[in-house]
């Protein structure tokens, strides 16, 4: 089967102006806000489930591979076009609508091109969110969180987006349909709802998403705090966690970061600071006013120079800008940035830091941190221009050695951004053989010809569960 | 030496050592089909390995009582969001096997929330790890949701790291004969729990006390304090209903605790379980109240899936044969089918 007689085939499915091949406007579509980039087949802009169903049996009958893809915003190479046959590009953005919201179960069933922050925006009304909230809200989609299972600052009392979705509406690999969970509390069956989400598109592709919406805070007290050594603002981290408090959101922002994001949004931040904690408590009134004094008090028995309590809501949401505008903010350094995402125990958050920052001095690289400190998700950030010769390789081997760091210290690969093709080849740094057959096996149970956004997640060469069952018990014991 | 997870792999065994079924405490083992008597029994190996309250975890083995777990982690201020009727004798692995929660759900969330990372015994007799121990994570395929509520008919759970929270200042129990359990639930903040068996309304909250004593005076005007939560129906050998929490305002009209013969029933809130003795179950069913005889069938896609993933884990059906996590078996039959209309699945209702 040709290219050719595919996309006409595709526009035979949902009409040619929902199918682009054009060379130049492929290029749109061949990437994500990662550095990596692919190369497509054909790009569908499909606005209902029955036409995704209808591009996906399509492609099935050409046995070709599909990449869905929201925003673009990920940043591990997640939605970018991959393999040996140049993937359909699925893109959700014409499926835009929230379908319904049902205040009274708390729940709104969504079309996957909805962007993060207009759910919330439009459920505001009735004293409810959508809890995740990654700093790349404002143009992110809702069916991009599915797949990552994504994070954000407030997810370390509201939890991941795996805690906040009861429903999905699937078309999976061969185009049929099939809802995940329930609207009910206890759905029958295995919980195939949280094993897609954060499936990375492999899976098939959510075309309608029932979120659970969350009440709104009736308190909230935010707190910057500044130290002149990055180690204490670490272990103030560990302290606040350890003195039984568990804050909606506890950030941290390096010097480097503080820089540029002052001289961007002007907040007021103390730009002499070795590193910035944003402190983030709500609840209760009278709750908040205790855990507010409580973490107060940890902050500045750690070495904090001063602790600020936002007055009001603008001033909250001036220094809520300033943290979630760091990205866009390190271009006044470079034109280029290359974000990590790591996750470590909290408890060594300094050590690692230390070794991030020597890992970008031995190779000569500019790093700033700017991260969620509070799970111990780390965001190292490093600043580049492309042009210069030979700066890429150098940002390569920074991040493979911080990946390295992280290991060692007991973390993790990803802590919101996924593995996608970034991170891809170094899932045997956390997994065994067997550990990843297994991953297989779910896998390949959803999409068994394997052309749901191939090249993804697991190496090439990981064994299905057939191939290793057949391998002498004990062998990876 | 062996290690007790290695040498429970070892006592699995792989294809050739037959039929195998892991039993907890069996507090749950009425549930999730019959298990085959010719099944050899193995038992997960037992123990906490240990609590990092800094870091909010707790690693714990399979075999471990939920007793035991709370008792780990309580001395250190911190708890583990997982419930059981009778804690003595229930484990963690087989809690998480049948992936029920507890009545605390609405404030805590979902059992299935606080696992971070799971090491099974496969089908193979391997031990397979998912997950990490630490609070945020998603590298590879969550397998840890996979195993939740799966009644080990996947892989056996061998170890498990769990999510703590800290152990709030205060809980305490209201209660009203009554009053609007529907009314409540949406007027008070967060709270850990609402209750109701047709009459009365059990009210928790956990937090600071200043919070609960604001909230207990602003909201819960004509309720009394009492010691806890009332006895679930039935408990360990009950009907568990599940529904869309709206639909529990339809019980308002069912035969409540002093009309039924046994202990009748207890709703969740705001979570959609209803939670039933035989009788109360029955005369639910019977008014039309809810449907508890036969289950929504499963759209044929869906068995598929189940049907594939049973076979990928455990290709020669050796795991926990007898029983299924779906309601009806997994191999035949035939149930309504989603249609591929773009109809919004839900009507708003406000």
């Amino acid at each position: 089967m040709t290219v050719g007689a595919l996309i006409a085939d595709l526009r035979c499915a949902i009409g040619a102006d929902r199918v682009r091949a054009d060379p130049f406007e492929m290029t749109l579509y061949d990437r994500d806000a990662s550095t990596m980039r692919g190369s497509c087949a054909a790009v569908c802009l499909p606005a209902s489930t029955a036409e995704v169903s209808a591009v996906l049996r399509t492609c099935r009958s050409h046995d070709w591979p599909f990449v869905a893809r929201g925003s673009g915003t990920g940043l591990a190479g997640g939605a970018v076009p991959s393999g040996p046959k140049p993937p359909v590009v699925v893109v959700t953005t014409r499926m835009n609508r929230v379908l319904d919201v049902d205040v009274d179960n708390r729940l709104a069933w969504v079309e996957p091109g909805v962007i993060n922050l207009d759910l919330s925006r439009a459920v505001a009304e009735h004293g409810l969110f959508f809890a995740p909230d990654p700093s790349s809200q404002q143009s992110c989609s809702v069916g991009g969180n599915v797949a990552n299972n994504s994070g954000g600052p407030h997810c370390l009392l509201y939890g991941v987006t795996n805690a906040h979705i009861a429903a999905l509406d699937v078309v999976l690999a061969d185009g049929e349909l099939v809802r995940l969970g329930g609207l009910d509390a206890e759905p029958d069956g295995l919980d195939l709802r949280g094993c897609f989400v954060g499936s990375e598109g492999t899976m098939g592709i959510a075309t309608r998403i029932c979120v659970r919406l969350t009440e709104k805070p009736r308190s909230v007290s935010t707190l910057l705090a500044d130290f002149t050594d990055m180690g204490n603002a670490a272990r103030a981290v560990s302290a606040v966690i350890s003195a039984g408090i568990v804050p909606a959101a506890l950030e941290m922002m390096d010097k480097t970061i503080i820089g540029v994001v002052e001289a961007y949004v002007q907040a007021g931040l103390p730009t002499d600071a070795e590193a910035l904690l944003l402190v983030e408590l709500d609840g209760l009134q009278g709750g908040v006013r205790v855990e507010s004094a409580a973490v107060s008090a940890v902050l500045s028995g750690h070495g904090a120079r001063s602790v600020r309590v936002a007055a009001d809501d603008t001033e909250r949401a001036v220094w809520w800008k300033a943290r979630k505008s760091a990205f866009g903010a390190v271009a006044r350094i470079a034109p280029n940035y290359y974000l990590h995402d790591c996750v470590v125990p909290r408890s060594v958050l300094v050590d690692v830091l230390g070794e991030v920052n020597a890992i970008a001095r031995a190779e000569g690289l500019l790093v700033g941190n700017v991260f969620h400190a509070g799970d111990g998700n780390l965001h190292p950030l490093i600043v580049f221009d492309r042009r210069e010769p030979g700066v890429e390789a150098k940002v390569h081997e920074a991040g493979r050695r911080i990946i390295e760091a992280c290991v060692r210290a007991g973390g993790s690969l990803s802590g919101e951004h996924g593995i996608g093709l970034e991170k891809r080849d170094a899932m045997s740094l956390v997994f065994t053989e067997a550990d990843m057959a297994a991953q297989k096996c779910l896998r390949d149970a959803f999409d068994p010809e394997g052309r749901c956004n191939p090249d993804k997640v697991l190496p090439s060469g990981t064994a299905g569960c057939g191939e290793l069952a057949s391998v002498p018990a004990g062998a990876w014991i | 030496m062996t290690s007790p997870l290695a040498a429970f792999a070892e006592e699995v065994g792989g294809v050739d050592a037959g039929p195998v079924t892991c039993r907890g405490g069996g507090t749950q083992w009425h549930l999730g089909g019959a298990a085959s008597a010719s099944a050899r029994k193995v038992t997960a190996p037992r123990g906490v390995v240990g609590h990092q309250p800094e870091e909010m975890i707790v690693r714990v083995r399979a075999g471990t009582t939920i007793s035991e777990l709370h008792e780990a982690t309580s001395s250190k201020g911190q708890l583990v969001a997982i419930e059981a009727d009778l804690p003595d004798q229930a484990t963690v692995g087989g809690v998480l096997a049948c992936g029920r929660s507890g009545i605390r759900r609405l404030g805590r969330g979902p059992l299935r929330d606080c696992v971070l990372e799971v090491t099974a015994v496969s089908a193979a007799g391997r031990l397979v790890r998912s997950g990490a121990p630490l609070v945020k994570n998603v590298t590879g395929y969550d397998l840890c949701r996979l195993v939740v509520g799966s009644y080990g008919t996947l892989a056996f759970v061998a170890e498990v790291v769990l999510r703590c929270l800290p152990t709030p200042q205060t809980e305490r129990w209201f209660y009203s004969r009554g009053a609007d359990p529907f009314d409540v639930r949406s007027r008070i903040y967060r709270p850990l729990s609402v209750l109701w068996d047709g009459e009365g309304t059990w009210v928790g909250l956990a937090g600071y006390e200043v919070d609960v004593a604001d909230q207990a005076a602003s909201v819960l005007g004509g309720f009394a304090e009492v010691d806890g939560p009332p006895p679930v129906p039935a408990a360990g050998t009950g009907i568990r209903l599940s529904l869309p929490a709206s639909e529990l305002r339809k019980l308002s009209r069912a035969p409540s605790a002093s009309t039924l013969p046994g202990s009748g029933w207890l709703a969740e809130i705001g979570v959609g379980v209803v939670h039933c003795d035989q009788a109360a179950g029955d005369a639910l069913s019977a008014g039309g109240f809810v449907t508890t005889g036969e289950p929504v069938r499963p759209s044929v896609a869906l068995r598929d899936l189940h049907r594939r993933i049973k076979d990928n884990f455990d290709p020669s059906g050796r795991m926990n044969p007898g029983r299924s996590p779906l309601a009806e078996p997994v191999a035949s039959g035939s149930g309504p089918e989603l249609r591929n209309v773009d109809e919004p699945a839900l009507r708003i209702s406000r």
